[in-house]
């Protein structure tokens, strides 16, 4: 199925979030958004990722 | 010191974490400033998150993530949950962009996302606009800070509206103000402080100068003693002379 990770189009066979981010080699300072909602990390496991999904990870950057 | 939330920070300047030359001039800014918060965000992860992260845990500063980029309500929301979630902190930023060009707040998002993160659990600090009614809206809907803009963020052109910012220190005497953004030099940090704020923040001024460390420690400084000035009560302006040698007893010269 295709979904929208980051902005950017991509094919997944993940069934869940965690499946997505470990698929996708993501570290464990990361926190998620799906399809603009926030997961929070202990229900990543049992959140489905569907066809169409907008899917966000985050991380700790620079800001003022 | 300012109390924001009940805890107490070790200094008054408030810095920004973005736009340094290098990591390790990042880090010396805050060790000569001896700030006593650092602002972070959130982006895309793209590999440096954990390095970064490594690096301001390193600093030992207390965290204030932001929404910075956000400009809708569900956005801010959003952002707020999982920075409170990476950073272990309830505390948070809150920016609601409304325009493009002056990133001036959105303050009726501002206030609206207030009002949500607040009885979510959150203790937010608005990034707002001086604006007496919209600021009395934020405290109503839960905020126990303030940080008003000095002006445009990245702008450097200091104190736009002092009038303002007087007039809300005034109404709100047992708020804990922060100028936020728009400080260049270290005479507008100091003038923030001198009319009784508590806190500056402030990033590009200091990651922008030509040497940050030596900017980082100047802004310090002029926190320490723009409060100075304010805790010592200024003499009252005023437009005519008044000589400040007695004039009895000066000899008859003429």
């Amino acid at each position: 199925m295709m979904i929208t990770l980051n902005g950017e189009p991509r094919a997944t066979e993940a069934a869940t979030l965690a499946d997505l981010l470990a698929d996708c080699g993501f570290g464990a300072k990361v926190a998620t958004a799906l399809n603009g909602d926030f997961v929070p990390a202990a229900l990543r496991t049992t959140t489905p990722i569907a066809e169409g999904d907008r899917i966000e990870v985050v991380a700790p950057m620079q800001g003022g | 010191m300012p109390v924001f939330y009940g805890t107490t920070v070790d200094s008054a300047l408030m810095l920004g974490t973005a736009q340094y030359p290098s990591p390790a001039i990042l880090a010396e800014a805050f060790r000569v400033s001896q700030a006593g918060i650092a602002t972070v965000s959130l982006r895309r992860e793209a590999g440096g998150g954990q390095a970064f992260w490594d690096m301001i845990a390193g600093l030992g500063t207390r965290i204030l993530p932001n929404t910075a980029g956000c400009h809708t309500v569900k956005e801010a929301v959003t952002t707020a949950h999982m920075a409170r979630e990476l950073f272990a902190t309830s505390w948070i930023k809150l920016e609601v962009i409304g325009h493009a060009d002056t990133l001036q707040p959105d303050v009726f998002g501002l206030v609206e996302a207030a009002r949500i993160l607040t009885e979510d659990g959150f203790e937010v600090f608005p990034y707002c606009t001086e604006d007496l009614t919209v600021c009395g809206r934020l405290l109503e809907v839960g905020s126990q800070v303030l940080m008003p803009w000095g002006a445009p963020i990245g702008s450097g052109l200091g104190l736009n509206n002092p009038y303002g910012l007087r007039s809300l220190r005034a109404h709100f005497p047992d708020v804990p103000l922060v100028v936020d953004a728009g400080v260049g030099l270290p005479s507008h940090a100091a003038q923030a402080m001198e009319m009784g704020f508590d806190a500056v923040l402030l990033n590009t001024a200091v990651a922008k100068a030509g040497d940050p460390v030596g900017m980082a420690r100047a802004m310090a400084l002029a926190v320490e003693a723009g409060r100075a000035a304010f805790e010592a009560d200024p003499m009252e302006p005023r437009d005519m002379a008044a000589p400040s040698t007695p004039v009895l007893g000066k000899a008859f010269l003429a």
